[in-house]
């Protein structure tokens, strides 16, 4: 390298930083600048049009006293929670079969993966026709002659959430399964050597040592289903509409009719900040581990 | 499930094809793809039915008369509202949607994954790390500003206001991606363009582009799928004119008024999944490449 001289220190590399605008741009405004606003304005008086009147905390106290926002919760958490373990299981289960050294595997992959390519509309509407009571399952037990057979999960209240889930985790499991395929395949061939050399049956070296050892994958695979819960709304609009009454209602589709349907910024906001927190509970502990140790390496 | 489990995975191939644990373990297979076959095969059924034969059968049952006329319904005649041209309408708005957004969103990704690799500056990982975690903020705490932000830009309601809504929200997947993959170009290579003369521009497109066709196609799965399924964004940044084809069909299935033409419904349905399937099927390992990607090492 010449001597010359050492150019301004903005200016360097100039194509670099001009490449990143947008990077930059999307970072500070949209996530970081659009976030503050938002949770801002989830305490103020905000109804029509966003306003600047500060009322506190008041917009959360109306919010937790809707019923609509409590079963909203109550079905994120019902299907969050069944979803999280579902998927996990089902997903770990395909995996595990299909790392048997099976013919045709690739055609059983394809198979659990294709509906991972379909939207939530899209999967929300087949099973809405598939689990119709008049011509789907129902009418079909009924058919075989089981005629006081009820199987109505999406007209049942108690149940509703329960049809939801069985079109998200048909849509879903796919990718889970392809993750911990993934995992399984990253397992030294030698620890399954040396279990069957000492004896231990399968299922055993499964549960006590392979499982621990794809800890990573599982908690990655934990971060991705968490996160697409929070997100549920096409799904439910496109199954149920969050009917009969109010019964599959989920935040996220709080959010939406409150900002563009019944023009009430405030609980919007207020509700989707709700949901910035529980992310933030649920990712803080995982990046925490994930990347906390190697902060100090820069 | 646990029998099929007890032989070892790892080992050589069974002699016997018809041994015990393998009649379980493709029994247990078979039976599952068929579960996620299932709804794939009603859509088609139902959507070869006249609406008598779907009144009088089941979901299940093959048709007796093929038709096609659902499916000419449903493109050309189905009713949103006061338009009756069918998802024709919404199957070019997608189009017009997809084609900027995919261009754009990747080539702004890929040069600014390039810079962050190859040209890092002070502040860089930073801005990453923002970008990183901003794709796990729920949209529904961004929707709300990106209103404000379009309409001051004149860009809401707008064919180029959605574009950029999609630019945006597929940076941090894509820069994950593209990043990633430059780091792995050896940097020999890099220094050795630098020590001839080549800038940042010279770099980029003479060797960091043709070196990396594979990502490039496997983001180019990611998006078409990703932005041809988006509802979400569809349904806010646009009008009823401009509507994504999934806005659409949801609007025609669940539409309140009229006789609900099931065939229709499920021609509809197929015709919106049509794009993201044949796209799936047809590449196969790069689409699982692709998911698996951002997954596994976000």
């Amino acid at each position: 390298m010449a001597t010359s001289q050492r150019p301004v220190q903005l200016f360097r590399n100039m194509s670099a930083k001009i490449a990143a605008i947008p990077m930059v741009l999307t970072a500070l405004v949209i996530f970081v600048g659009c976030t503050i606003w938002t949770i801002v304005h989830s305490f103020t008086k905000s109804k029509l049009l966003p306003s600047t009147k500060w009322v506190g905390f008041d917009q959360y106290e109306r919010l937790f006293s809707q019923n609509r926002w409590l079963i909203s919760i109550e079905n994120i958490a019902i299907y969050g929670i069944c979803s999280l373990i579902f998927s996990l299981v089902i997903g770990f289960l395909l995996a595990a079969m299909l790392d048997q050294k099976i013919r045709f595997e690739d055609t059983f992959r394809t198979i659990f993966l294709y509906p991972f390519a379909l939207s939530f509309i899209v999967t929300g509407l087949v099973w809405q026709w598939v689990l119709n009571p008049e011509f789907g399952i129902q009418s079909i037990v009924r058919g075989l002659g089981w005629e006081s057979f009820v199987f109505d999960p999406l007209y049942d209240a108690d149940l509703v959430i329960y049809g939801v889930l069985i079109a998200g985790l048909w849509q879903g499991t796919g990718l889970i399964m392809c993750l911990m395929l993934a995992g399984l395949r990253g397992i030294d061939e030698d620890i399954w050597k040396a279990a069957r050399v000492d004896g231990i049956p399968t299922w055993k070296t499964y549960l006590l040592i392979v499982i621990p050892m794809m800890r990573p994958v599982f908690i990655t695979t934990l971060v991705i289903i968490a996160a697409g819960i929070v997100k549920v709304y096409d799904l439910v609009v496109a199954q149920t509409n969050g009917g009969p009454g109010i019964a599959s209602e989920v935040p996220a589709k709080y959010v939406y009719d409150y900002m563009f349907q019944n023009q009430n910024l405030g609980q919007g906001f207020a509700a989707s900040t709700v949901m910035l927190v529980t992310v933030l509970i649920i990712l803080i502990p995982w990046a925490y581990l994930e990347f906390g140790g190697k902060k100090q390496h820069g | 499930m646990a029998e099929a489990l007890e032989d070892g995975p790892r080992g050589p191939k069974p002699k016997r094809t018809f041994s015990r644990r393998n009649i379980i373990l493709y029994g247990t297979l078979i039976v599952i793809a068929l579960y996620y076959l299932l709804p794939l095969y009603v859509m088609v059924v139902t959507s070869l039915k006249g609406m008598p034969e779907i009144r009088l059968g089941n979901v299940f049952a093959p048709p007796l008369e093929v038709t096609f006329q659902p499916w000419v319904k449903a493109w050309a005649e189905a009713c949103t509202g006061l338009n009756c041209d069918g998802l024709s309408r919404g199957f070019w708005n997608s189009v017009r949607i997809l084609i900027p957004s995919v261009v754009i969103s990747i080539v702004i990704a890929s040069i600014n994954s390039y810079a962050l690799a190859n040209w890092k500056f002070k502040g860089s990982e930073i801005f990453f790390t923002i970008l990183i975690f901003g794709a796990f903020i729920p949209y529904q705490v961004m929707i709300y500003p990106i209103v404000i932000i379009l309409r001051e830009l004149g860009l809401y309601t707008k064919l180029g206001g959605l574009v950029m809504v999609h630019t945006i929200f597929g940076m941090p997947i894509l820069t994950l991606l593209f990043r990633n993959y430059f780091t792995s170009v050896p940097e020999e290579l890099f220094k050795a363009a630098r020590v001839d003369g080549a800038g940042f521009w010279g770099i980029y497109f003479r060797i960091m582009l043709p070196m990396s066709l594979p990502i490039f196609v496997v983001a180019i799965i990611l998006q078409v799928t990703g932005i041809w399924n988006d509802f979400l964004f569809g349904v806010i940044y646009t009008k009823p004119d401009n509507y994504p084809m999934t806005v659409q069909l949801n609007n025609i299935v669940n539409s309140v008024q009229g006789i609900k033409e099931y065939n229709v419904n499920m021609a509809a349905t197929i015709l919106t999944g049509l794009v993201p399937l044949v796209i799936y099927f047809v590449s196969g390992k790069l689409f699982v490449r692709g998911i698996a990607a951002g997954a596994v090492k976000g």
